[in-house]
């Protein structure tokens, strides 16, 4: 065990827990901060693989928009202080998902488990400086590039749809 | 030489150590008296409204600007690496970059003529 | 110009630089910037005083000095008052989000070149990284959390509205503001601080990347919810923004986390366009002379953001998201790819020939750059300023040029520029109008 690898198991621990506390906590505004916890800890672990610009962009994308959508979300609706019962799943249904949950992990593992190279891989930094991730997305990856503009467009269609301004009574 | 993380690391912790211990020190030395008034939402003087939370509803322009908020993000974030390697990606990523800041100009310009960046 | 060691990435060297030397270089900023805050509230209180006419916080300490320090000892002895209907966990962790935050960013700040510490020879920065701008935004992104878990945990109606205000018054500027940045990478091909300030050696960033700069000093206002645009504690509308029901120790975090981040975004202006800790006119800037430029630069900043609060009344919300989504945010971007092809252009890219003119060389394709960007803008600005006139006529009443001045029977002054009719004529209109009154 190097250092790198305590300090991966440190970042996936706090990746796991805070996505485990997230489903579990009957308040819906904490889950929402359990997820970003969750979050730092991806960044995190990324940013142990060497890949720094990635493990920002999660950062910038993930916790500094996304989690705040999903913030202004609940206030849209009622964001309570204190437990929200009445969205209470009940016992069957929280044990159907946890098995599915179950189900999907295991499948996830018995997959990545061995690409990773078995229980006792160690980690192996890669350099992925952005100089590099610009050289990728420029020439192989041009294509999604470019569709994503086409993905973001649609986004901001469907984001005015939902919200429905309408230009003569705003 | 330590991995330049790792000062970064130093000074979150100075920083939160500080802010803690004197968040504590407060709770500890300021004085406690309890009254019931204080411990009410502060609306001026007259009655709190009963549910600010769960009842009041923000407008959905809040919701509309995140949004905005992440396409722009989104654009951004390729734009770092576009223009830090620059000088070695070469006339074609200027043009793929041109073009796909055209297609979010699009996107930018429906929302204007759509009336989506009005607050009043 | 100075003895500035690239280390293998073109970034700053810390092959010198032992893990207790980075300990004692994270304390000197901290103490820097805990004693930057107190001078600078003190400085502000002082400087308003004076363009209002009033001498300010003169008390406390020679001229007033420990004024802030009292203040803080003050909030320390108060109580801390929690509302019943509050989250409590929530409630605690949004100041110290705040106050923990702020402080991260100056990591990357290089503060001077290389100087001498402890026999050790190590840049006056505490890290460096290739990505440090990002981290700075990335830093601002996760600093966010504490106002808008600050204004829900309160369990109250104005905070939440403050607190709503203030993020999405924050996002939308944050934008722009990354926007403005991506002009000063392209022209210094990195993103790491110290190959930033390298790379303004012969010119600082803020005369070619001008709009940029300007761009950016907006933004930076508008981040740190500074007069003009302080539009999160509008006391007349929201009573105190998102820190409403917040007191003692909880609230100086607050307000700690706002002075810290005016610091955070002034040192990354200095850096970015102002070439970080060199001097001007080729004065001295070797070893801790640095230290001084850097200082003296951020301090103008300071000085600018008094000012402004100062002279400027705020702006109304509206006004302050057109201006950032209709003007900020578009330009910005047109500007960026108007730098980018005026670096593909000066690369030779394009081709074309090199003219010689005044004995410099000049690519014909970089004039040609600069002469279509020119004209686009005057065009632009002769059409779009031609509209907003229009629509400011039709925005004015139309004022007659005749007015009655016994209209309906009430004496009417007449407005400027106006002429009063006919007495004759006025009296039939007046027999007119109790005609129609009385049938």
């Amino acid at each position: 065990m190097t250092a790198l690898d305590l300090a991966f198991l440190a970042a996936s621990v706090i990746a796991v827990a805070g996505g485990v506390l997230a489903i579990t906590t009957r308040q819906v505004v904490h889950a929402a901060l359990w997820l970003v916890v969750s979050l730092l800890g991806v960044a995190g672990a990324v940013l142990i693989l060497g890949a720094e610009l990635v493990a920002l962009v999660l950062l910038l994308v993930y916790v500094g928009a996304v989690v705040v959508l999903v913030l202004f979300a609940l206030m849209l609706t009622r964001a309570p202080i204190g437990p929200d019962t009445a969205h209470a799943p009940g016992l069957p249904r929280a044990l159907a998902a946890g098995a599915v949950g179950a189900a999907v992990v295991t499948m996830l593992l018995s997959v990545l488990i061995p690409l990773a190279g078995g229980w006792g891989a160690t980690v192996d930094r890669q350099s992925a400086d952005s100089p590099r991730v610009a050289r990728e997305i420029f020439t192989t990856w041009v294509w999604p590039f470019e569709l994503l503009s086409l993905l973001l467009l649609a986004a901001l269609i469907a984001a005015l749809a939902v919200s429905r301004i309408q230009r003569d009574a705003p | 030489m330590t991995n330049p993380y790792v000062p970064l690391l130093i000074l979150l912790a100075l920083g939160f150590g500080f802010a803690a211990l004197s968040v504590g020190t407060s709770l500890v030395v300021g004085p406690k008296r309890y009254n019931r008034a204080k411990a009410e939402a502060y609306e001026c003087g007259i009655q709190p409204t009963p549910r600010a939370q769960g009842g009041g509803r923000v407008p959905i322009k809040y919701f509309l600007t995140a949004m905005l908020f992440i396409i722009f993000d989104v654009e951004s974030v390729f734009l770092y690496p576009f223009a830090v390697a620059f000088n070695q990606l070469g006339l074609f990523a200027l043009v793929e970059m041109v073009l796909f800041i055209i297609t979010v100009f699009v996107a930018y310009a429906y929302v204007w003529k759509r009336g989506g960046l009005e607050w009043d | 110009m100075t003895a500035f060691i690239a280390g293998p990435n073109g970034t700053a060297d810390f092959s010198d630089t032992p893990l207790w030397l980075s300990v004692v270089k994270a304390l000197f900023i901290f103490v820097y910037l805990l004693v930057s805050t107190l001078l600078v509230i003190w400085f502000e209180r002082r400087v308003i005083g004076r363009m209002q006419q009033r001498p300010g916080p003169n008390r406390n300490g020679p001229f007033g000095l420990l004024q802030t320090l009292a203040d803080g000892m003050k909030s320390m002895l108060k109580e801390d008052l929690k509302p019943a209907n509050a989250d409590s966990v929530v409630f605690t962790l949004a100041p110290l989000i705040t106050a923990t935050m702020c402080f991260v960013s100056f990591s990357i700040m290089p503060l001077a070149g290389d100087v001498t510490l402890f026999g050790h020879r190590t840049p006056l920065q505490l890290t460096d990284l290739p990505v440090a701008v990002l981290m700075v935004l990335a830093v601002a992104g996760v600093g966010i959390y504490g106002i808008v878990l600050a204004g829900w945990s309160s369990g109250s109606t104005y905070p939440l509205m403050g607190s709503l205000r203030a993020t999405a018054q924050m996002v939308s500027y944050e934008i722009a503001m990354g926007l403005s940045l991506v002009s000063v990478f392209l022209y210094s091909g990195s993103m790491a601080t110290s190959q930033i300030v390298q790379a303004q050696e012969s010119l600082w960033h803020f005369i070619p990347a001008c709009f940029a700069f300007f761009v950016y000093v907006v933004t930076m206002v508008g981040e740190t919810n500074r007069l003009p645009f302080d539009l999160a504690e509008g006391e007349g509308e929201i009573v105190g923004g998102y820190f409403t029901e917040y007191s003692g120790m909880r609230f100086a975090m607050f307000f700690l986390g706002e002075y810290i981040n005016m610091f955070t975004v002034a040192a990354l202006a200095t850096t970015m366009f102002l070439g970080g800790w060199q001097a001007p006119f080729g004065l001295p800037d070797n070893g801790w002379w640095g230290l001084l430029w850097f200082t003296a630069k951020l301090w103008f900043f300071m000085f600018v953001f008094v000012w402004l609060r100062g002279s400027l009344p705020r702006v109304r919300y509206d006004q302050f998201m057109r201006f950032g989504w209709k003007f900020l945010i578009p330009t910005t971007l047109l500007w960026v790819v108007a730098v980018a092809f005026y670096v593909a252009a000066k690369n030779n890219w394009f081709g074309g020939p090199i003219l010689q003119i005044a004995g410099r060389d000049y690519s014909l394709a970089v004039l040609i750059v600069i002469g279509v960007c020119a004209s686009l803008v005057i065009v632009a600005s002769w059409i779009l300023g031609d509209r907003a006139e229009r629509r400011a006529a039709e925005r004015l009443p139309q004022i007659p040029v005749e007015v009655d001045p016994f209209a309906g029977g009430y004496p009417v002054p007449p407005l400027p520029g106006q002429r009063l009719v006919e007495p004759g004529a006025a009296d039939d209109a007046y027999a007119a109008t109790k005609e129609v009154s009385r049938g």
